[in-house]
């Protein structure tokens, strides 16, 4: 208990100092954000400062600063200069589109990496665990902005095999649920009125940006697996099962593997971060309207209320997810509790 | 086992969209959906080219002035005073927020003038009360009053005589919105929907929108004029010019706009599409600013225009699909003078006249390249590189910069360049749009004058020709203007590129709108 | 010291990925520094009549232009042979950014404990609780888009990994002897951290160093890949990668090649960072 409170009161100088940075960084960005919704041609000095004035921005720094964190506590992360909407709301408009890709990608990874590291494991300094080990270190070293767009020149663009970008066939209506199409395309009133195409059609448009964005992913769980397993594979009391003659399956299956996938589970949880910073990339390639490409977008045109929101509830995702996996680690592992 | 997998995925993934229905791949996400308030040509195809109509419209296809919401009109003898009878039974939008419970009249075209004009309108400050169109049209000022004489009869007077008066009031900020739907939306306090979930008369009904995703429109099943058969018109928002293409193979969309020159000869050879193609109402330059050194001699102006080679980056950067522009006007605009000669691609007498100028060995100088893609200017940032190496033959070092978008019209309508890429599509077809807007005196204080360039007998010459209704009359100042133009050299003119719209072949009917927007009234789909 | 190196040598010989991503880097070290013989043509020459050659080995192709041209008759190999020398470059400086800030921030910070070490780690899991990309975008977005924003940024990013690294393994060593008896005789702090404590920390740094050399790489072609890493006229293969994405149908060859050229640069430095990590570190050698 007192570690699980210790751990939540670290939490408040790191969520402050996120604040800060996010506040403070942002605000130093070159341009001008009043003028970049003006557009193009022009604007009269005196429209101008009101404009100025009613999006706050006219107010001594440090204040600004005081009213947006007052504003963040209260759980209002302020409304997006470009569209008007709150900030809040457009990221929960767009957080499962992100969750649904990282999800995938996270899923696709661990059904193929968990069983090629256990088997590269098995079959030690064979030409097949050398062949594994060749092709994760690629993986793990892949540019995945290229990478992505070799995916669409083959699968895409060549063969015809999947749809280039977006998340399904726009002309489906799909009511929201859940937020994720995978489920909200199994709806009995999508159902009736199109029946598995749309669920299909979502799932078309998955695929490549699922792949791209679990590469990575895959190649460190192959080789976090494999190396667990051959660590867990050398304990004594492996050794000891075996003398005492109980069959390999069983070895592998029962013991080894529920020992070895404590790391693979931390692995997977630590892997979050990396999935949102994989799905920044990949959401500009494949047009995925999530939480990256709308951060992207964002800068570009200076939306700060956005940037400073954003940022925000991402780092602070990270950082509850990492709480998580202590916690788990900390449950899950007895020695650590005293 | 690849062939079963290859059959899997095909019977899996195919998406067999019906006919009837038109995705259009567009290249960016609309400011707003009131064509009031915006200036760039995707928000326009997103409201003015779909949901709303306005008094007068450009005939499809061309520049030509027809009736539209009004029926007729009539000029008074001293060009001041302008008449509209309205047309009879148009039906405003039914959405989901709002049943008319009337017709179209005139308290609709007051209502919409009104919201732009008087600063004291209930809805003027409403989405930030800034009109640029409006207020960069001068429209305040030429107008004078407009009064309902009848529910279907408007009377528009004017300060001084304009020419191109009708050719302002057909576009796209001049659209008439729903008073009724004002009103409504004034009672119950949500006044920010008038510019969010749009009513208009034309014939698409506004459905929904998710920000830089997808707009959806559908029929308009009462609409008065003629439209093709099109039941849901999807805006698909792909940023991407290559990816706008690979979905135009893999028929995700039907029609893209604004595909990449490089795209274009293997479109062409695809046989399931068809690309359309026309001169476009454009001009992209090199501004030269004559208020900075040294700039503000003739003879470097002279030399830079010799010294930059323009057939090759017609060839690079265009991909051959523009032509050399020797006028600031496009040839396919009236007034267009032939007789101009342009000035060639020669190294050493560019030297010549830079030792002339007092520059034998040269200068240094900045040039802010083009930010955004544009027909005008396909690729800035390429054709800053080509320019940079060209200048160096005759020893001026060019640094290249940039900035954003906004910031870049910021800080070029503030003077601060040495030299500038630049360019303009036509908003109506007239000449005035270009020489005047862009070279007159009074735009080197609005902003629109990148060189700052005014010269006293120019700028007479295109402002009497804004103040003579008689074409002929126009035509001959006009022709005369682009002489002196070309003699003080303040822009190098770089090309008029050609208009591309790539679509699949079952869409047929579809013109291309010399004012660059893309209308899908009496498009139909096969 | 110098046996240290020769014994490491003869460890990584073992192991033959490391001499595959040696060989690697030695190659590309080569290129980049005689770049400017070995590259055909000046990187930023235009030839006006070559537009988006393919490759000398495809149909279509010119001799003179092994790799083929770009979209404005800039020949290919040149360019990815110059790149090569900014995409080592930026490795090397990221590296030497990062990791001096890194070790005397992880030094101080294990050395002295405490509110100091409290500070810093906080400042660690801040910057760590940030995606590193979308940290070093809103850094360049800050300063402005450039080559040396785009190293500040990645090696920003970069430097909590030192940190954490250098001083868990101060921590290790502070209260072992050497170093008890080192302050006995009176060694000044400064002397205790850095000629004392910091030669014994080497194994990790080294190995954390040639890791941080592929993230550093690859982090700054993504800046590039975004427009916000290197400016005309200079071949990086970031940039070089996101202005041929408009050809990727007319021309493959733009976008395939600076690819590959990122993605071997990357893989030899972690195949040379696997093998240091073996070879370094006897606990984690018996997995393998």
């Amino acid at each position: 208990m007192k570690f699980i409170l210790k751990k939540f009161f670290d939490l408040i100088p790191t969520l402050l100092g996120i604040s800060l940075i996010c506040f403070f960084l942002i605000r130093l960005i070159p341009g001008d954000p009043v003028l970049n919704l003006v557009g193009e041609r022009g604007l009269d000095p005196v429209k101008y400062l009101e404009m100025k004035k009613t999006l706050g921005l006219d107010l001594p720094i440090l204040e600004q600063f005081w009213i947006f964190l007052k504003k963040v506590i209260q759980g209002n992360l302020g409304t997006s200069i470009v569209s008007n909407n709150s900030v809040w709301s457009e990221f929960i408009e767009r957080f499962p589109a992100t969750l649904e890709l990282g999800l995938i990608a996270l899923i696709f990874s661990t059904i193929i990496g968990i069983p090629l590291g256990i088997y590269a494991a098995l079959k030690r300094n064979s030409f097949f665990d050398y062949f594994l080990m060749s092709a994760s270190l690629i993986g793990y070293s892949m540019p995945i902005f290229w990478w992505g767009l070799i995916l669409i020149l083959i699968f895409s663009v060549k063969l015809g095999l999947t749809p280039v970008s977006g998340r399904i066939d726009l002309l489906y209506e799909v009511p929201t649920f859940s937020g994720l199409y995978l489920i909200d395309t199994l709806q009995k009133s999508v159902l009736n009125a199109e029946g598995l195409k749309p669920f299909f059609s979502a799932v078309s448009h998955l695929v490549l940006p699922a792949i791209a964005l679990g590469t990575i992913p895959l190649a460190v769980i192959a080789r976090m697996t494999r190396s667990s397993m051959l660590e867990v594979l050398g304990e004594d009391y492996i050794r000891t099962a075996k003398a005492k003659g109980m069959s390999k399956k069983r070895i592998v299956y029962i013991h080894a593997l529920r020992n070895a996938l404590i790391p693979i589970i931390t692995t997977l949880a630590l892997l979050f971060g990396s999935i949102i910073t994989g799905a920044i990339l990949t959401e500009t390639i494949f047009a995925w309207p999530g939480i990256g490409k709308w951060i992207v977008q964002s800068i570009s045109s200076r939306d700060y209320p956005v940037i400073q929101g954003g940022v925000l509830i991402i780092s602070f995702i990270i950082i509850f997810t990492n709480i998580t996996v202590d916690l788990i680690y900390y449950i899950l592992n007895p020695k650590m509790r005293n | 086992m690849k062939l079963v997998i290859y059959c899997i995925f095909v019977i899996l993934f195919s998406s067999n969209a019906q006919a009837k229905n038109l995705v259009y791949c567009s290249e960016g996400s609309p400011s707003s959906f009131n064509p009031q308030i915006v200036t760039d040509g995707t928000s326009v195809n997103a409201t003015a080219a779909t949901i709303f109509e306005r008094l007068v419209d450009f005939e499809y296809g061309t520049t030509k002035i027809i009736p539209s919401l009004a029926q007729s009109w009539e000029i008074s003898k001293d060009k001041l005073t302008y008449t509209f009878n309205l047309r009879k039974g148009v039906k405003f939008h039914t959405t989901k927020s709002f049943t008319p419970t009337r017709d179209f009249n005139a308290n609709d075209v007051l209502f919409s003038f009104d919201r732009q004009r008087l600063k004291d309108h209930p809805f003027h400050n409403i989405s930030g009360g800034k009109y640029e169109y409006f207020d960069g049209m001068e429209m305040g000022k030429i107008i004078k009053d407009v009064k309902v004489l009848d529910p279907y009869k408007v009377q528009i007077t004017l300060n001084s005589p304009e020419a191109p008066f009708l050719a302002n009031i057909a576009m796209s900020f001049m659209s008439i919105l729903s008073e009724e739907y004002a009103h409504k939306l004034q009672m119950t306090g949500k006044m920010n929907d008038l510019d969010n979930n749009p009513v208009g008369t034309g014939p698409f009904i506004f459905q929904s929108y998710l920000k830089d995703s997808v707009i959806k429109f559908s029929n308009n099943p009462s609409y008065w004029g003629k439209h093709g058969n099109i039941d849901k018109l999807i805006f698909a928002i792909t940023p991407d010019a290559s990816v706008r293409h690979q979905k135009l193979k893999t028929g995700e969309c039907q029609f893209v706009n604004e595909p990449s020159p490089a795209d274009i000869v293997e479109m062409k050879k695809n046989s399931k599409l068809t690309v359309l193609q026309d001169a476009g109402l454009n001009v992209g330059y090199l501004a030269m600013n004559v208020t900075k050194k040294p700039f503000d001699n003739l003879l470097v102006r002279q030399a830079v225009n010799l010294a930059l080679n323009k057939p090759s980056y017609i060839e690079a950067i265009y991909l051959g699909n523009a032509k050399i522009a020797k006028n600031p006007i496009p040839p396919t605009i009236w007034s267009y003078n032939e007789t101009i000669k342009d000035y060639d691609y020669n190294i050493t007498k560019a030297k010549e006249l830079l030792k002339k100028a007092g520059f034998a060995n040269g200068f240094e100088a900045e040039m802010w390249t083009l930010p955004v893609a544009r027909p005008y200017n396909p690729n800035g940032k390429k054709m800053g590189e080509l320019m940079q190496a060209d200048l160096a033959k005759v020893g001026i070092k060019v640094k290249l910069v940039s900035f954003d978008w906004p910031t870049y019209l910021k800080k070029a309508s503030q003077g601060e360049q040495q030299m500038l890429q630049m360019g303009w599509t036509g908003d109506n077809g007239d000449p005035d749009n270009f020489l005047h807007t862009l070279l007159g005196c009074s735009a080197v204080t609005s902003g629109s004058n990148y060189s700052k360039w005014c010269d006293k007998k120019f700028d007479q010459l295109v402002t009497e020709a804004k103040n003579t209704p008689d074409v002929k009359k126009r035509t001959a100042l006009y022709k005369e203007a682009q002489k002196i133009f070309k003699e003080q050299a303040p822009w190098v003119t770089i090309a008029h590129s050609v208009v591309f719209k790539a679509m699949s072949k079952n869409i047929q009917g579809y013109k291309i709108d010399p004012l660059g927007h893309d209308i899908f009234t009496l498009v139909n789909v096969e | 010291m110098k046996i240290f190196w020769i014994e490491l040598y003869f460890e990584l010989k073992k192991n033959k990925g490391s001499m595959v991503g040696l060989f690697i880097i030695g190659i590309s070290l080569f290129i980049s520094i005689f770049a400017p013989i070995l590259s055909p043509h000046n990187p930023a020459e235009v030839f006006p009549n070559a537009l988006r050659i393919p490759p000398s080995f495809l149909s279509g192709g010119q001799n003179q232009f092994f790799f083929g041209t770009d979209d404005i008759g800039r020949d290919i190999m040149s360019r990815l042979i110059y790149g090569s020398r900014i995409s080592l470059s930026v490795g090397f400086s990221v590296v030497i950014l990062s990791l001096i800030t890194g070790t005397i921030l992880g030094v101080v910070a294990g050395f002295y404990g405490g509110l100091i070490d409290r500070f810093i780690m906080r400042l660690t899991d801040l910057i760590m609780s940030l995606p590193s990309i979308l940290f070093a975008i809103v850094i360049v977005a800050v300063l402005g888009p450039g080559i040396s924003n785009a190293i500040f940024a990645v090696s920003v990013v970069a430097v909590p990994n030192f940190i954490r690294i250098i001083r868990a393994q101060v921590l290790f060593e502070k209260n072992r002897q050497y170093v008890q008896a080192a302050k006995l005789f009176g060694a000044s702090n400064f002397k205790l951290m850095f000629n004392e404590i910091l030669p014994n920390c080497m194994a990790p740094l080294i190995v954390q160093a040639t890791l941080g050399f592929s993230d550093g790489i690859l982090n700054c072609a993504a800046l590039g890949f975004l427009g916000l890493g290197a400016q005309a006229p200079m071949s990086e293969w970031g940039t070089m990668l996101s202005d041929a994405r408009s050809y990727i149908e007319s021309s493959p060859w733009m976008v395939t090649l600076p690819g590959i050229c990122i993605l071997l640069t990357v893989l030899s430095f972690n195949l040379l960072g696997d093998g240091l990590r073996d070879a370094l570190d006897p606990r984690l050698k018996k997995q393998n």
